[in-house]
């Protein structure tokens, strides 16, 4: 008990430490000098655009037309993730639930989910927009493939994370298997599904940006914004696309963690 | 090859007298608990258990004490249901079962309250109810205000308090526990058997305590049964007069001193053969 406390009490004091932010915020102040040292001493002015001085990539945000523009893009993009994720949850969790109900379900669907996993999916993906169309059905898809195993794998984990005393506390009261799934293992499998959320979120950004790079019909992503920018050479306008999407991504990360705390952090140091 | 079979617990509850060939002078009452020569070889060749032949009494306290690997955790399991033998026999007459395991096993995401009417809640007992046998069994092992706190900001004897009260909550007619204070310091323990004794002598259950502890074998049981390993068969089994709730003076009786040397004996013997 001390030990699995004083364990504990290490994690807080490196999550403690973990929000230190002079340090990162000085490799910041680095590499936006170097930036500036390549832009100005290294490029010739003519190849300036291959990159633009952090100022031009910051006033990008303070101009109107193209702020919008990537504002309209993120939100496509946010949208689209977020019907993917939404869909990737239902489709892994059920997945991974009936794995977990019987062996030879596990066994027969394990294996896709490793196939699946090892699928390059962009090799897939004019496929997917052959099969789905050029437009939402077609990106949400994308999304759910590249976003579903993580959520299978970390749920069947889960799952599977119940010590042999909890099972047989539950085999001795004679609990139905939908009684022990729902106080049991699902709850159990809480940390794990989080844990598998924080990564599919993040890979369902990728899936709706790459999505806008294959398909052309509907309102533009940021994937499209990016496409048209990088196609004119707009290249002050390119970078702050792609912090966006960055900041997005990050953003997303830790909403997840902090979901997760809410969710799991009384008993779980998530 | 046969499970335990549930047998009523006695006449006066109306049901047939299960064995008419056996003499009431020979068993005055129906025992809660029975091994007729019970033996179980698992699948690997292990032969865990060998001979086993007792009864448990209600109303008795009977402990358990052996080596560790010498079939112990089998020997709870078989008359739990958990583990079906593979000879002779075992009958269990109740089918309110209390088990106690060597780890508290609650549920980490669950409070102390709600860790305690887990078993009631699996059992469909209504909620109402089910908050007050869970209040009623909180308070019986000490832990009034600790309700809302979860697992991981419990010590270790708390912790087993609330595996204790949750199935306390069921009120078992046949109470198991496995080594259930072997992880803790000897202070704790001491208090908790204590605890034990005295619920014990409120409850009327029939226990069934397993331990590696000769000390505390003596100090809780109104029999000790001494086990040996390999296979795991009984070596002695010793009455102790003494009544519950035991007085924590017992343990500095010559009484105590006398069965202490028995059973240490006995497990010795047990030992070099
Ligand atoms: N499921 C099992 N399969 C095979 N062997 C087992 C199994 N469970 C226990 N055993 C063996 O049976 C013996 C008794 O185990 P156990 O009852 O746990 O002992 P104790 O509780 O006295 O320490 C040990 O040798 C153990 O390895
Ligand atoms: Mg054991």
């Amino acid at each position: 008990m001390s030990a699995s406390s004083s364990t504990r009490q290490t994690l807080l004091r490196r999550r403690r430490g973990r929000v230190n932010w002079v340090a990162p915020l000085l490799v910041l102040l680095i590499a936006i000098a170097i930036a500036y040292l390549v832009s100005y001493l290294v490029l010739e002015p003519s190849r300036q655009f291959l990159l633009p001085p952090p100022h031009q990539v910051i006033a990008v945000f303070f101009d109107p037309a193209t702020l919008s523009d990537i504002a309209v893009g993120l939100s496509r993009t946010a949208l689209v993730a977020a019907l993917g994720l939404a869909a990737a949850i239902i489709i892994g969790m059920a997945w991974a639930i009936a794995m977990s109900q019987a062996r030879w379900v596990e066994d027969s669907l394990f294996p896709y989910a490793v196939i699946l996993q090892c699928i390059p999916i962009l090799a897939l993906v004019p496929l997917i927009g052959f099969w789905f169309g050029y437009d939402l059905p077609a990106r949400i898809v994308v999304c759910v493939m590249i976003s579903l195993f993580p959520i299978v794998s970390n749920t069947l984990f889960g799952l599977r994370s119940t010590d042999p005393g909890q099972r047989d506390l539950f085999l001795l009261e004679k609990s139905s298997r939908w009684g022990r799934l729902w106080r049991l293992e699902l709850p159990a499998a809480m940390p794990a599904v989080f844990a598998g959320l924080r990564i599919a979120a993040g890979l369902t950004i990728v899936g709706a940006i790459v999505g806008d790079f294959f398909f052309s019909r509907g309102t533009p992503g940021l994937g499209s914004l990016i496409s048209t920018y990088q196609s004119r050479l707009q290249s002050p306008q390119l970078f702050a696309a792609i912090i966006a999407a960055s900041l997005f991504g990050v953003l997303v990360f830790f909403a997840f963690g902090w979901l997760g705390r809410r969710v799991v952090g009384h008993w779980y140091d998530f | 090859m046969s499970a335990p079979q549930h047998l009523p617990v006695g006449r006066e509850a109306g049901y047939p007298d299960p064995d008419p060939g056996r003499s009431l002078t020979e068993r005055p009452r129906h025992p809660v608990l029975s091994f007729e020569r019970a033996g179980l070889t698992f699948p690997t060749g292990t032969t865990a258990l060998k001979d086993i032949d007792f009864d448990v009494l209600p109303g008795e306290f009977v402990t358990v004490v052996g080596p560790s690997g010498c079939g112990k955790s089998t020997l709870l399991r078989v008359a739990s249901g958990l583990q079906t033998i593979t000879d002779g026999d075992v009958r269990v007459a109740t089918e309110k079962i209390g088990y106690v395991f060597q780890d508290a096993t609650l549920l980490p995401w669950r409070s102390v309250r709600r860790n305690v009417e887990l078993l009631a809640e699996i059992a469909g007992v209504p909620a109402a109810e089910r908050a007050q046998r869970a209040a009623d069994a909180i308070d019986l092992v000490g832990l009034t205000g600790f309700e809302q706190h979860y697992p991981r900001a419990l010590s270790g004897g708390m912790r087993m308090r609330v595996s204790l009260a949750r199935s306390l909550v069921r009120d078992p007619q046949l109470f198991l526990f496995d080594e259930p204070f072997g992880a803790l310091d000897e202070i704790t323990r001491e208090r908790l058997n204590d605890e034990l004794s005295s619920i014990f002598s409120l409850r009327r259950f029939t226990g069934l305590f397993i331990t590696h502890s000769v000390a505390e074998a003596v100090y809780l049981g109104t029999r000790v049964i001494v086990m040996s390993g390999r296979p795991g068969t009984i070596r002695a089994d010793i009455r102790i007069p003494e009544s519950h709730p035991r007085d924590p003076d017992f343990r500095f009786s010559k009484e105590f001193a006398e069965v202490t040397s028995q059973v240490a004996h006995h497990l010795r013997e047990g030992h070099s053969a």
